[in-house]
């Protein structure tokens, strides 16, 4: 089953993802923010990572970098979780090097449907 | 897949409450002109978190008064927006506002839409303001595009298919995005095939294996929308070139795709997110309205340390147990050496006990950081209102005190800061007259003093002002004329009932029915509050509380067979009766003369009705005790230990006894009143009525009994 590193400051959010993703079958890890999510990691892969964009220590946009200089971690879907439907902050997270995005609110019909996009 | 939410609801309520305390303690070290980026973007985070869960777990008020809250906040945080006192002050009426939404909810009672409306519909103003250094982000913008895509959405009905060409930027793989995963979401919308052109790859040598060289030509086959197909390549439509185009009924489906082809179709890309963000919500809103929200939680948060240090403890008792149960169950004689370890055992007993105790009444205790985290907002209001410029310092907030005592100590405390800041600290105009710093201190501090807990709000304002307290009571008749007080008396007088020296009386402090309330409500929890005062340089407010209601320090007494246990903290002194100083009075009230003072006698034998061994007062001792600001001396035949005893409620156990507060069980067994003092004293009432009048009688014929 494919495994899927949750990056979130919000415990409300970071329950209900899991908890959704968890009912669907996948391994699930969860991170508090950017640096957790680094450690975590750089301790093993996974097939996904989801994280959002605002948090304290190590935002989202900084964490995709960094992943991005990871070996294990070049290809690996990455998306990031925005509010700001604006655009700059998805461009942000482009340049960074991520995946893709989900826009919040998401109901856990569509964050499935979305990460089903990018898990083979 | 169906998803109850009200599980996470709950957790989204209780991480706003603290997303708003971040928010308020923030917004309260925001400094104006040139405010600490990382402070700002805490309070942005914080209320970016709040309207990030809002529409997930179905809250939309809150999703729409945050936003323009956050759109203000990315402008403060991008510097684009002065950090200016009215937009602070609208801030943190908007997080009240926050804090009444996510309460109303928690009570299930309808939210305030109209105050909401209100603040919003200020903030929108601030932002259209002047102040404002470049416009607002064009968020309005958005609405335009979706509606060029739904025009051609519409067109599509008539649409067979796409064809469609896709030119990977050759870093494209680099962003996690697979091309055969969206061909097979291709494939899922229609009938696909698809063309690999292979013409840009590199020679071997040049070949860079991470990079993509090679680009497809696709015709899908059906009742597809061109948002359908642009969602697909959402994600990458920066990464790639992608032109679309119509296959109309009719039109040859072999007709190939210009590789030429532009990039102009991509441009309204971009929209399809606009529409996404639309439609999302009210799937959330739908799976979210299914329960309302739980009950309000009457549970304390338990560092799960302190749990650990419980099971370790009852782990020792279990072993002492059963060690101990050897020893007294073999069949074999008690042997010396077996009585030395049984009192072994029992020493271990007793320290297990010991502990156990201790931490599970520290199950019970929080940090006082709970009650003080109020204040910072509660000084800046009031400095603002009263146009007086106040800094607050916390000390021991880390400080533990008992769940009940904390939550009964909050009402006191704030009406003695309030006091502080009203009457103690002065106008910035007069503090720099009189040499001060223009902004006053008030401090508050919690420290752990023997068994009690130690809270003190000091101030640098202009401290008590004696003599118009002294006059206020004579004027209120606390005090006749001409009487001479020490400083400490003096300062006692502003906890009587009916005292305000305020000049002006505010609707900040009222009207002096406060400082007695506070003293009755920190008695009532076995404290005492006191004051010291320095003209001109401060007061210091020193409130002293027990750490926990459940144990009280107590002095045995002993009355004729009986034992009764007095509350430590109301015995002013114990003394030797002397005779010369005992003045019987009218009837049968007894008054004893302690220094310059006329204290009631109150036989403990006659209140209880009981035996005593000594019925003549010099043969005993009298006890002076002090209930509800007065004192009384209470006769006894002996003191015993002083020792902690455990409360138990006489009213559950039995009913409300007038004079007993509880009861508590000996080391022997035996049940020993707890004696309520203030309940004592009203109980002789009657009889200090005479005591009284002839009190005042003395007060105006000079000393009669000397």
């Amino acid at each position: 089953m494919s495994s899927i590193l949750v990056v979130d400051d919000s415990i409300s959010m970071r329950q209900m993802i899991c908890f959704t993703l968890k009912g669907a079958g996948y391994e699930v890890e969860e991170g508090g923010d950017g640096v957790e999510a680094l450690e975590i990691a750089r301790g093993r892969t996974f097939d996904l990572v989801l994280t959002d964009v605002n948090m304290p220590n190590m935002d989202g946009i900084t964490l995709t970098r960094e992943l991005r200089t990871l070996p294990d971690y070049k290809f690996i879907p990455i998306l990031v979780l925005t509010t700001e439907s604006a655009g700059n902050k998805k461009q942000d997270g482009k340049g960074a090097g991520a995946t893709g995005w989900i826009v919040k609110p998401f109901s856990p019909d569509k964050l499935l449907s979305t990460i089903s996009k990018v898990l083979a | 897949m169906a998803l109850d939410m009200e599980k996470f609801r709950q957790t989204y309520i209780e991480e706003s409450f603290e997303g708003l305390d971040v928010m308020e303690q923030g917004l309260l070290e925001l400094e104006f002109g040139d405010p600490d980026i990382e402070e700002i973007n805490t309070i942005f985070r914080a209320a970016h978190s709040i309207k990030g869960g809002s529409g997930t777990f179905g809250f939309d008020e809150v999703t729409s008064f945050t936003h323009v809250l956050e759109t203000l906040l990315d402008e403060m945080r991008s510097l684009t927006r002065n950090v200016s006192d009215e937009a602070v002050n609208l801030l943190l009426e908007s997080v009240d506002i926050l804090r009444d939404m996510f309460t109303a909810w928690q009570e299930k009672e309808p939210v305030d839409k109209v105050r909401a409306a209100e603040v919003q519909a200020k903030l929108e103003a601030l932002m259209k303001g002047s102040s404002a250094v470049a416009p607002p982000p064009a968020v309005a913008e958005a609405p335009v595009a979706p509606d060029v895509s739904a025009q051609e959405g519409k067109d599509s009905s008539i649409v067979t298919g796409w064809k469609i060409q896709f030119i990977p930027h050759d870093h494209m793989l680099m962003t996690g995005n697979e091309p055969v995963r969206m061909f097979r979401e291709l494939e899922g919308l229609g009938e696909l095939s698809a063309v690999l052109n292979a013409d840009n790859l590199p020679k071997f040598d040049q070949l860079d294996p991470e990079a993509c060289y090679v680009f497809w030509n696709m015709t899908l086959i059906g009742d597809v929308s061109k948002d359908q197909v642009l969602e697909v390549f959402e994600w990458v439509d920066e990464d790639c070139e992608l032109n679309l185009e119509p296959i109309v009924s009719g039109a040859g489906v072999s007709q190939g795709v210009s590789s030429e082809g532009v990039v102009a179709e991509s441009s309204a890309a971009p929209s399809s997110v606009e529409t996404k963000a639309e439609v999302a919500p009210i799937v959330a809103r739908k799976a979210a309205r299914k329960k309302d929200t739980n009950k309000q939680m009457n549970s304390i948060r338990v560092d799960i340390d302190k749990i650990d240090i419980l099971i370790n403890m009852v782990g020792e008792l279990v072993i002492t147990q059963s060690m101990l149960s050897q020893i007294g169950g073999s069949d074999e004689e008690f042997t010396e050496d077996r009585i030395e370890r049984m009192t072994d055992g029992l020493d271990q007993l007793e320290r297990n006990t010991r502990e156990l105790q201790e931490s599970v009444m520290r199950i019970r205790m929080l940090p006082i950081s709970f009650v003080f985290s109020r204040f910072p907002r509660m000084v800046h209001d009031l400095g603002q209102k009263l146009e007086k410029k106040i800094e607050l310092k916390l000390y021991g907030e880390q400080t533990e005190m008992d769940k009940t005592v904390m939550e009964r100590i909050g009402d006191p405390l704030v009406h003695l800061v309030r006091n502080s800041i009203d009457h103690g600290i002065e106008r910035p105009a007069t503090r720099l007259a009189q040499g001060k710093p223009e902004s006053g201190v008030v401090e508050l501090d919690a420290y752990h003093q023997g068994g009690s807990i130690v809270i003190e709000i000091r101030d640098d304002g202009a401290g008590l002002n004696k003599e118009r307290i002294v006059a206020k009571a004579v004027e209120n008749g606390l005090l006749s004329e001409g009487e001479s007080l020490s400083d400490e008396e003096v300062n006692d007088l502003i906890f009587q009932a009916g005292f305000s020296t305020a000049e002006s009386l505010s609707d900040v402090s009222g009207r002096g029915v406060g400082m007695d309330v506070v003293r009755k409500n920190i008695k009532a929890l076995n404290g005492s509050v006191g004051v010291t005062s320095t003209q001109g340089k401060g007061s210091v407010f020193t409130i002293r509380l027990p750490l926990t209601l459940a144990i009280l320090d107590g002095q045995l007494i002993r009355v004729g067979e009986y034992i009764y246990i007095l509350p430590l903290v109301s015995i002013i002194e114990s003394i030797q009766v002397i005779q010369e100083h005992i003045n019987a009075i009218a009837g049968k009230a007894e008054l004893y003369k302690l220094r310059d003072e006329y204290i009631p006698i109150i036989r403990l034998y006659e209140t209880f009705n009981v035996t005593p061994d000594q019925a003549q007062l010099e043969d005993g001792l009298l006890v002076i005790v002090e209930g509800d600001g007065r004192k009384v001396g209470l006769f006894v035949d002996e003191l015993l230990g002083q020792q902690q005893v455990v409360i138990k409620s006489l009213k559950t156990n039995y009913r409300d006894v007038e004079g007993v507060s509880g009861a508590t069980i000996l080391g022997d067994g035996t049940v020993a009143l707890i004696l309520d003092v203030p309940g004592i004293i009203q109980f002789s009432q009657h009889r200090m009525a005479v005591v009284h009048a002839s009190l005042f009688q003395m007060g105006h014929e000079g000393d009669p009994l000397h």
